[in-house]
């Protein structure tokens, strides 16, 4: 398979404290992978060294194909690397047509990505002139979303995307995500909230203490071992 | 009607200058988060400048006015935005506002050195030499309508930047969070640039159209600002039409007030304070929600045993004792307040360092206690130094009472707003009756003082009163001390760190905070009325906003949250005066350098003292280094006063001595230090050992 994201041996290390010891990971078109793991596993860290937020210490970063390690993130974002992350990925202070128009990077226009926002989510689409912090938490992840949708990435990366939302958003919200997948994107998903993401991922990857312990088919045996470790119990 | 129509005019034209500073207040704010409270001086050095290549040096004015807003306003912002706001990035709101009160405090002592303040410097309007024209029943000078036309030209500009644009988007989303905007592909260091550049040549703008119509004096330029925040402020340092509105009206109620209000002896200081009564008033009246934002890092306040804060009160009254015997009377005068204003900066630190209340008045409080004292205090009476606390107190918990809607750079401003109502107006009042009572301030001059009679011994030689002060910071550090230990001294702490949390506790804000405001506006009065003991006579300009800032800013590098911010703030503040002493020619760069140290601040944030206890920790433990080091500065002393040897050598002897012993005292204690690693941290803290690995298998082996 033709990986269009890809870590190679990745280590990365915070204030001298290491948390990736070597982490391997590769997404094709169309895939949507999970990164799963408890506290401190290193998920994020993960997902800021895909973005080039977090320099590496050692490893590689491609994309598609291309060794994209050490590039800064705006450049990144504009060879089509999307991280919406943990939190609101918006800007507060900014209404909601103002923070479409930050998408425009790509080259399209602000009325294109209005039309597509408002389209998938019709409830932005009532309050263009509001200021993003005031949404509520589902529609602030909905505009973060958008930038994923709107702004044609090859690499979508999310983080938390359920943080702090009734499950029935978060559900609504995945529907998009698999939605963006089908159309050739390749999605990585942190989520603690292990359920939600694995009925749309084709396949998962266990994230311990900066190693990837284990990976594959998000299949029984996969969840239960994954309740073992958020359980602490020790399979 | 005529003459309203004229005033009008002239109020209108004011404004327009207000809407053009004011709009670039709000533009650097809404794009940096950053309100610049020297934007006035970038405008003040801008009219400067244009006056350097007009008036001094005759050039052309097309090509002055291009030199300074396309070439010197532009490096100026982009100097401004590398060297002083960069390294403060990270920070908090608290020293970002320090970054530009530095900057502002510099500016003005920059051009006053520059340029000697003594000289008139007068500046002709624009097209001075053309007729006035009419508009139906209004007379206006091609000036005015040149200073409205840029003022309107510059709103429709800003505002089609600001909501039209991707590049206006992109600067507003700095603020709110720079990771991600890089994330949507933009650069949020290119962002805070042009931010930079348009703020400054906006203000350059303002401050060449405001020159020619006031005098070219730097802290006055520097402060016509305050119209301008207050104008920002009408519009909630958000919206560009509201700070218009803003404008008009403190341009047409400044200019009426001059036209208009009745003569009499009470009321001029009131036209000049106007616009700082005016915004304390908008500070009040509209709610402001602060910009939302994500980072927030608080600094660690110190606990300080009682036993080390006692030895360092000690050493204060010691260093008392050693100067008023070294020093000769003349010098006392100028080091002597060392002490009185240390303890001024000493109530920066449970205001400030403890409960996270930015307050820009201290000074004004050290004013009024001066102030009771000169008038209670005349004969010595000891109970008009308890007055002085009380009355300071006082005004400090009124001010608290307002102050509770405010927080943050908001706080800053109303206080500074305080600030100049009272050295502009109330200090200059004459003296009046009230329900029966005399009232006097300054007596529209200077106000005497005597020392105090200290249960029949009077106190009143420059020595006697350099002790005095030296005992009375030491029993200030100690009872601040004792408060961060206490109860309340950690309500204070809980206070700054979140008042929400703090409230949900149940604890009373208002209480708290009107607490905390008059025990440190008592602690500031009692060292106005010791500073004004020290200085025989004191007058209203001592304690002025612009007098103030330089002491606030010592004592925030020397770090709020430390008890030996006091003594530091006093030592850094009137230290290098020292230097005049031997070369007259360093005296500007001594005033400015309060300024410089303050932009230093983004290297050391946790403060100067943090820094310099951890340095001398070491020789304070030390048995054998510490009595080597007071037995030296003993024999100083006494070969000081026997005449044996001259005050430098005594000075730069005891130094000498003191970084000897401090180098010896961190050798001999090196090698205990490094055992104290834990475990956990072998590897990290220090780098990990061949035989670590064996001694862990052996410590896990026993389980």
């Amino acid at each position: 398979m033709n990986a269009l994201l890809e870590l190679r041996a990745v280590r990365a290390a915070h204030e001298g404290i290491t948390v990736l010891h070597g982490v391997d990971l590769s997404v094709g078109p169309g895939q949507v992978v999970a990164l799963l793991g408890p506290n401190g596993a290193g998920k994020t860290t993960t997902l800021h060294v895909a973005a080039g937020l977090h320099p590496p210490r050692s490893g590689q970063l491609l994309l598609g194909g291309r060794d994209m390690t050490g590039v800064d993130p705006r450049d990144l974002a504009r060879a089509g690397v999307c991280l919406i992350p943990e939190g609101r990925g918006v800007f507060p202070n900014l209404s909601v047509r103002d923070n479409l128009l930050m998408m425009t990077f790509t080259g399209r226009t602000r009325q294109e990505i209005e039309e597509v926002a408002y389209a998938r989510f019709p409830v932005l689409g009532k309050r263009p002139g509001q200021a993003a912090g005031t949404l509520s938490g589902g529609e602030q992840q909905m505009l973060a979303l958008a930038r994923g949708l709107a702004t044609d990435p090859a690499v979508l990366l999310l983080d938390e995307l359920s943080m702090g939302l009734a499950p029935l958003v978060v559900s609504r919200l995945y529907e998009q995500v698999a939605e963006i997948a089908r159309q050739g994107v390749a999605v990585l998903v942190v989520e603690q909230f292990a359920a939600a993401v694995l009925g749309i991922a084709d396949h998962a990857a266990v994230l311990v203490r900066g190693r990837i312990e284990r990976q594959g088919r998000p299949d029984g045996g996969l969840r239960d071992e994954l309740s073992a470790l958020y359980l602490g119990s020790s399979a | 009607m005529e003459q309203f129509l004229t005033f009008g005019i002239v109020g209108l034209s004011t404004a327009a200058i207000y809407a053009v500073i004011g709009s670039g207040l709000v533009l650097t704010y809404v794009t940096t988060g950053v309100f610049n409270f020297a934007h006035g001086a970038a405008g003040m050095l801008a009219a400067f400048c244009y006056w350097q290549f007009t008036v001094g040096w005759g050039w052309p004015v097309p090509a002055a006015l291009a030199l300074v807003l396309l070439v010197l306003a532009p490096s100026f912002g982009l100097a401004v935005e590398r060297v002083l706001m960069r390294p403060v990035q990270r920070l908090g709101e608290a020293e970002r506002l320090v970054m530009t009160v530095a900057l502002l405090s510099g500016a003005i002592a920059a051009a006053r050195w520059i340029w000697n303040p003594d000289l008139p410097r007068p500046l002709s309007v624009f097209l001075a030499d053309k007729q006035p024209f009419h508009l139906g029943p209004a007379t206006l000078t091609w000036h005015q309508a040149i200073t409205m036309t840029v003022a309107v030209a510059v709103a429709a500009g800003l505002w089609f930047l600001l909501n039209r644009t991707r590049t206006g988007a992109e600067m507003r989303a700095t603020v709110d969070d720079r990771a991600l905007v890089r994330l949507t592909g933009a650069d949020p260091v290119r962002a805070s640039r042009v931010a930079w550049i348009l703020g400054t040549q906006l203000a350059a703008i303002g401050g060449i159209l405001i020159a020619p119509t006031v005098a070219l004096d730097a802290a006055q330029l520097s402060l016509l600002i305050v119209s301008a925040y207050t104008a920002a402020v009408f519009g909630r340092l958000r919206s560009l039409p509201l700070t218009f509105a803003g404008a008009v009206v403190v341009g047409c109620m400044e200019s009426y007030l001059a036209g208009y209000l009745p003569q009499n002896p009470y009321l001029p200081g009131l036209r000049l304070a106007a616009p700082a009564l005016l915004l304390f008033l908008a500070l009040l009246l509209f709610r402001h929600p602060g910009l939302r934002h994500r980072d927030r890092r608080l600094v660690q306040v110190p606990a300080p045993s009682l036993r080390g804060t006692a030895v360092f009160a000690a050493s204060t009254v010691m260093a008392g004792v050693v100067l008023a015997t070294v020093l000769d009377e003349a010098d006392l005068v100028s080091y002597g307040p060392v002490f009185s204003l240390g303890i001024v900066a000493l109530s920066y630190v449970p205001l400030a360092g403890y409960a996270g209340q930015i307050s820009l008045c201290q000074l004004s409080m050290a004013g009024i206690g001066a102030v009771v004292w000169g008038h209670l205090g005349a004969h010595g009476e000891l109970w008009a130094l308890a007055a002085a606390i009380a009355v300071s107190g006082a005004a400090g918990a009124l001010i608290a009472v307002p102050a509770l809607r405010f927080s943050g750079v908001y706080l800053a401003l109303g206080t500074a707003a305080v600030t100049v109502v009272l050295d502009r107006w109330v200090f200059t009042l004459p003296a009046f009756h009230l329900f029966g009572l005399r009232i006097s301030f300054f007596d529209q001059g200077s106000v005497d003082m005597s020392g105090p009679d200290l249960f029949g011994l009077r106190l009143d030689s420059a020595a006697d009163l350099t002790v005095l002060a030296a005992v009375c910071l030491g029993l200030a550090s100690l009872a601040v001390a004792w408060l961060r230990r206490g109860g309340f001294g950690r309500r204070l702490i809980a206070l700054r760190d979140s008042e929400a949390a703090y409230a949900t506790l149940g604890g009373n804000l208002l209480v708290t905070k009107v607490a905390v405001f008059a025990l440190s506006s008592g602690i500031a009065g009692l060292g106005g009325a010791l500073y004004g003991m020290q200085q025989r006579a004191v007058t209203a300009e001592q304690f002025n906003l612009v007098a103030g800032l330089p002491i606030f800013l010592v004592a925030v590098i020397g770090g709020l949250g430390a008890v030996g911010d006091g003594l530091f703030a006093g030592t850094a503040y009137l230290g290098p005066n020292a230097l005049t002493g031997v070369a007259s020619w360093t005296q500007n760069i001594v005033t400015v350098l309060p300024a410089l140290a303050g932009m230093g601040l983004g290297h050391s944030p946790e403060g100067i003292v943090a820094r310099l206890r951890r340095q001398w920790e070491p020789l304070g433990r030390d048995p054998a280094a510490l009595p080597a080091l007071l037995g030296a500065l003993a024999l100083g002393w006494v070969l000081r006063l026997t005449g044996a040897v001259d005050g430098w050598t005594f000075l730069l002897g005891s130094l000498a001595a003191g970084f000897a012993l401090r180098a010896w005292a961190a050798a001999r204690q090196a090698p205990t230090a490094e055992a104290d690693v834990p475990v956990e941290w072998w590897g990290v803290r220090r780098p990990w050992r061949p035989e670590d690995g064996e001694v862990l298998t052996r410590a896990t082996a026993g389980r």
